[in-house]
């Protein structure tokens, strides 16, 4: 089996010393984020600039500290939402794309109703959900975070189901295999890179929109809550630290879901 | 693809929807007034003609008056310019997203430390939640005072769209320049074309696969970005404004807050489209595109 | 042992119809026999119908006219018995799982126990060389090793019937030339038919005791060159310095060279005819 071009193309972008590799891809953007902190901080002493237009990072981080566990209940609270979501819209898009695949017609079907929900803003849906299911409950939350996640699920697994190399469905059809087996064998490890990459896009855009369906309204609890009522009661560096949450909180589901990939393909030993 | 085979795909589409329409009145029909309750939590929605309208009346609404005080302006026309207001300002966020996008990609390609040390902070600039930087950019643009022109709110909005628009394209974009075959790397190389003019000449043309996907991507964003941020900052006369407003009344009237609903999911799907026309300008550098 | 042929090809015709209304006729008329453990290769520039042929007898694609009979059933019978086994040009191992579950793959798909698998597949292995690779995965074998991989996979189920499409079209000439030999000596050990589809000449004197050859638009068969060694050769490396070799791979190319109605006169010498 020859190697692919593109194997070759990055093969040579690549030709570097380790030692070189090392600094660029971890101390790089360390150094950049550092210099930017430092420069903002600067920034905020030489003009004195006050914290109503922006807070400055010691301040931001000191009172991240002191309000920490209200940080973690509000990430906890955002976090449970955008998980449900991940989840729920996670199974449905899978199964759909399986149905998809198996079922033209469905596909076809689907084709409108997927594409016109991943160009619209499905925050808007928030106002009608909240009737549907209750001001008081999180469910209109969950929901949109699961259709959020659903779309990149859907469209990355039917991709992935797609991909199988002509030569592997030959082989089975000289096989003679049952449906089941080449199911198993051949198209769920052909796809699984695919969902994966799905899963990952949809990781961070879960808690995203869990955390904004929270601005249409619903219960207190949440980062997006917190964040307007710290900034409704002008308390600009305890906002910040909420900020801070929630970038934490879309980094850790992120980096879960990357995780999860390497263990999943840990025995895949090269694809 | 022939006339009756894009014709059958297009009923099938329709079908589609029409499902989904059958679905919500079937739910309606059967399912219980106060919805499916497990253990405390409101699984399936309520069926009450409060909480879930029937479908003919939502589209029914449009040709009703907004209200009794508004004169004789429809549901339909408000959303109409709801729409037509946001779509403005958030192709103008689409607009600078692309330009600083672009930008920043063509940096990245030239320097590999651009790349390291941007890269990752330019993905987890998009965690941060819009709600948060709306207020900020407002408080911002109003300090900044040249000439006799005032930063307004509709610039809040528009560089907010800009915001989540520039990373889809940031992304798609360095993809793309990087894109190119070694062999065509060499080739120009060989006839000694320095990075720049390989730029035009090959890199940009090899991205345009990888771009226009990133650039729909930009246009949904943009139009998210803007809508949410109408309802962060109150910008009124645009249609994120409006689906706040309308779902306050949605207790006497619970078929109305739909209306400006199905209008942002018409700015989102025109926008896409807009988007998909560039894409046939663009047609003789797509024929290596992998269907 | 049975007197069945292994493939019967009468009047084998296939014919792609074209959008445009312009049809292609892949292959037309065939009339072929393969006796069980012969070897036959099938060459013949691009687009006479070899590939297509052979995808025929292995069910993958149907013939629009003229008959065809596998150990005198149907290839769709014959695909579903298993009586053949096959290997593409690109070895097509999937790359997520390692060599021996690869090699033991149609044995999985056949439901065969655990413990029969791993015999069998150690068996296969040791036939072509790579006991000590079972464990390792595709991506970290090269091309040849491959190939090699597939060729055992290929007689997992100790077919009567291989077929082999330019299996060693990617590999380079030297370790095609390695290729070949195994393949001598595993074909000579399972006393399979082969049919064994080409572009090099010289790869299909080698290899076949008969070269079928063809030529395109439409896709017919010019003439079968018989090319057993004579005078006590065996297929070894002094068979390629062999005299006869020469003129088997010379005849051969003249045919190719000349086309369908020139074989009962041979071409002019010096004369190339492109």
């Amino acid at each position: 089996m020859s190697v692919g071009t593109t194997d070759q193309v990055t093969s040579t972008l690549r030709v570097r010393p380790l030692r070189d590799a090392r600094f660029t891809t971890l101390l790089a953007p360390t150094v950049l984020g550092v210099l930017t902190i430092g420069a903002w901080q600067l920034a905020i002493d030489a003009f004195h600039i006050d914290p109503f237009i922006v807070p400055s990072p010691g301040s931001i981080w000191s009172e991240f500290l002191d309000s920490r566990s209200s940080v973690w209940h509000g990430m906890v609270g955002t976090g449970r939402n955008a998980l449900y979501g991940l989840l729920i819209g996670a199974v449905l898009g899978i199964l759909g794309a399986l149905l998809a695949n198996a079922v033209r017609a469905v596909d076809l079907m689907a084709l409108p109703i997927v594409a016109a929900l991943s160009v619209v803003p499905i925050v808007a849906l928030a106002p009608a959900l909240y009737t549907m299911f209750g001001a008081a409950a999180n469910t209109a939350r969950v929901i949109v975070a699961a259709l959020t996640v659903i779309i990149p699920v859907y469209l990355n697994t039917l991709r992935g189901l797609r991909q199988v190399k002509p030569v592997h469905r030959e082989l089975m059809h000289v096989y003679a295999a049952r449906p089941a087996f080449v199911a198993r064998t051949v198209t769920l490890p052909t796809a699984t890179p695919y969902v994966f990459t799905g899963l990952r896009i949809a990781s961070s855009l879960a808690v995203i929109s869990a955390l904004i369906a929270e601005y249409f309204g619903g219960p207190v609890d949440g980062l997006g809550k917190a964040i307007t009522t710290a900034a409704a009661s002008s308390n600009y560096p305890l906002a910040w630290a909420f900020v801070l949450g929630s970038i934490l909180l879309g980094l850790a589901f992120y980096v879960v879901t990357l995780v999860v990939e390497l263990w999943v393909a840990r025995h895949r030993g090269g694809t | 693809m022939s006339a009756l085979r894009y014709a059958g795909r297009a009923l099938l589409g329709a079908l589609g929807i029409l499902a989904v329409a059958g679905l919500w009145e079937g739910y309606k029909a059967v399912g219980p007034g106060d919805g499916v309750v497990v253990h405390g939590v409101v699984v399936l929605p309520r069926t009450t003609d409060l909480a879930m309208p029937h479908v003919w009346d939502m589209f029914g609404k449009f040709s009703e008056p907004v209200n009794l005080f508004a004169g004789h302006q429809t549901v339909g026309s408000a959303v109409l310019s709801g729409c037509w207001f946001t779509l403005r300002l958030a192709a103008t966020g689409w607009v600078i997203g692309v330009v600083v996008g672009f930008v920043l990609a063509i940096l990245m390609a030239r320097f590999r430390l651009a790349e390291s040390a941007m890269l990752p902070w330019i993905v987890l600039s998009q965690t941060v939640p819009l709600i948060a930087i709306a207020p900020l950019v407002r408080r911002w643009g109003s300090q900044i005072h040249i000439g006799g022109w005032v930063w307004s709110s509709e610039n809040s909005v528009a560089v907010i769209a800009a915001y989540l628009a520039f990373f889809p394209v940031a992304v798609g974009a360095l993809r793309g320049l990087r894109s190119p075959d070694a062999t065509h790397l060499d080739l120009l190389h060989a006839y000694g074309v320095g990075w720049w003019r390989g730029l035009v000449k090959l890199r940009l043309p090899a991205s345009v696969p990888y771009l226009l996907p990133a650039l729909r991507l930009a246009a949904a964003s943009a139009v998210i970005g803007t809508v949410v941020a109408e309802v962060s900052i109150g910008l009124r006369g645009g249609i994120g404004r409006m689906i706040i407003e309308y779902a306050q009344s949605a207790g006497g009237d619970p078929a109305k807050p739909w209306a400006p609903i199905f209008g942002a999911i018409g700015v989102g799907l025109v926008a896409a489209g807009a988007v998909g026309l560039i894409g046939l300008l663009l047609r003789p550098y797509r024929r290596g595109e992998a269907a | 042992m049975t007197t069945e042929l292994a493939v019967q090809a009468r009047g084998l015709g296939r014919v792609f119809g074209a959008r445009k209304g312009r049809d292609v006729v892949a292959l037309d008329d065939i009339d072929l026999d393969i006796a069980p453990g012969e070897f036959v290769s099938l060459i013949g520039p691009s687009g006479c119908g070899k590939s297509t042929l052979l995808r025929i007898v292995a069910d993958l694609d149907a013939p629009t006219s003229g008959s065809l009979s596998v150990f005198g059933k149907s290839a769709q019978q014959a695909r579903l018995d298993q009586d053949y086994g096959i290997a593409f040009q690109q070895a097509g191992l999937l790359p997520w799982r390692s060599v021996a579950a690869n090699v033991g793959l149609p044995l999985e798909v056949h439901g065969a126990g655990k413990r029969e698998r791993d015999a069998r597949v150690a068996e296969l292995l040791d036939m072509v060389g790579l006991t000590d690779f079972a464990r390792s995965y595709p991506d970290q074998l090269s091309g040849g090793m491959q190939q090699r991989v597939a060729i055992a996979r290929a007689l997992a189920e100790s077919p009567r019937l291989l077929l082999m499409d330019e299996p060693f079209g990617a590999l380079d000439e030297i370790t095609r030339e390695r290729m070949q030999a195994e393949l001598v000596r595993i074909c000579g050990e399972s006393g399979a038919a082969v049919l064994f589809v080409t572009h090099s000449i010289p790869e299909a004197v080698f290899l076949s005791d008969r070269v079928v050859v063809m030529t395109p638009r439409p896709g017919r068969i010019v003439d079968i060159v018989d090319s057993r060694p004579v005078g006590g050769h065996r297929r070894d490396d002094d068979f390629r310095d062999a005299a006869e070799f020469f003129h088997t791979v010379a005849r051969v190319r003249e045919l190719l060279h000349a086309g369908p109605a020139s074989h009962a006169v041979p071409a002019a010498r010096g004369v190339e005819n492109r």
